[in-house]
């Protein structure tokens, strides 16, 4: 059976579903980290002390990690530019480019959580680092997803481009914004565990 | 596989696109000099107040210039704005339910 509203749009909306899809996944999104933020929040006002992360995280490294994802969002939004354009393969290179900057975000921060373990610095060992780890963790998970959908449309899921670019494009849309929302949270991220 | 004929925009859309993509670069630039600010900001160890205030103001106008361009929330459809104005008021309950929670009896008195 065809999906309905891929291409075309809805009246009633003015939207395609799987725009007002992804919206929607993502308002679910917000209010995921919302709640871990909040957490974050009651934890830290609780506390009678709170380290500053720059005490106990490696900022410079963090720093150069919020550069790689910025980067990211900006060959994303390139590589759906290059679509709307008709240029496939400049679309391939930003999206490869864009996979490539998510794996070096995971190995930078592979590097970081490393050197956390070998300091015997763990999740058990305080609040400040329990919700540090929560909230990299799942923010890591999220760049996980984001790259493995981003592969499948550099990849296989490319194959749509000559049966329907308008759908592939608006595909390739859909999952830049679920990109660049993992993007946003880590803007909020960086500061808010290293920085204060 | 090769470019393809049938563009999904093309003509007087192409050159729309072209503008988008000056405006991407300007985003990227300013999101750049804007890290570099926050991180600068941090190093003069401020009072945690006024510290908090600057991190989260500067993170506020990155979040925005991401969400307004790249996710182009700055011309988009009427439904997405009202999902979004939804969750943004439930957001801000989740943000200050720990706020009120550090006053004592707030609830009682």
């Amino acid at each position: 059976m065809e999906i309905p509203y891929t291409v075309a749009i809805r009246r009633d909306t003015g939207l395609t579903n799987g725009k007002i899809g992804i919206w929607l996944f993502l308002a679910s999104e917000v209010m995921l980290f919302g709640a871990l933020f909040a957490s974050y929040i009651l934890i830290r006002t609780g506390a009678p002390t709170w380290p500053r992360g720059d005490t106990m995280l490696n900022v410079p490294l963090a720093t150069v990690n919020t550069i790689v994802l910025i980067s990211s969002s900006v060959t994303m939004v390139m590589a759906w530019a290059s679509l709307m354009r008709g240029r496939f393969e400049t679309f391939r290179i930003y999206m490869g480019l864009t996979i490539l900057c998510g794996l070096a975000f995971l190995v930078i921060k592979y590097f970081e959580y490393s050197a956390h373990f070998h300091e015997g610095a763990l999740p058990s060992t305080n609040n400040f680092l329990a919700i540090y780890f929560t909230l990299t963790g799942l923010h890591g998970l999220h760049v996980m997803g984001g790259m493995a959908v981003n592969a499948y449309f550099w990849g296989p899921g490319a194959k749509l481009w000559k049966e329907n670019p308008t759908w592939f494009t608006n595909r390739v849309e859909n999952a830049g914004l679920f990109w660049h929302f993992v993007d946003l949270v880590w803007i909020f991220l960086f500061p808010t565990l290293y920085l204060l | 596989m090769s470019d393809h004929a049938a563009t999904p925009m093309a003509g007087d859309h192409a050159v729309d696109i072209d503008k988008h993509v000056r405006i991407y670069i300007t985003v990227f630039v300013a999101l750049m000099v804007l890290t570099v600010v926050t991180v600068t900001v941090s190093r003069f160890h401020l009072p945690v107040p006024i510290a908090v205030t600057v991190a989260l103001l500067v993170a506020i106008i990155k979040g925005s210039l991401v969400a307004c361009y790249f996710m182009h929330l700055i011309s988009e459809k009427k439904l997405i704005y009202a999902v979004l104005a939804l969750t943004g008021a439930f957001f801000i309950a989740l943000m200050v339910l720990p706020v009120i929670t550090v006053h004592d009896g707030f609830w009682i008195h």
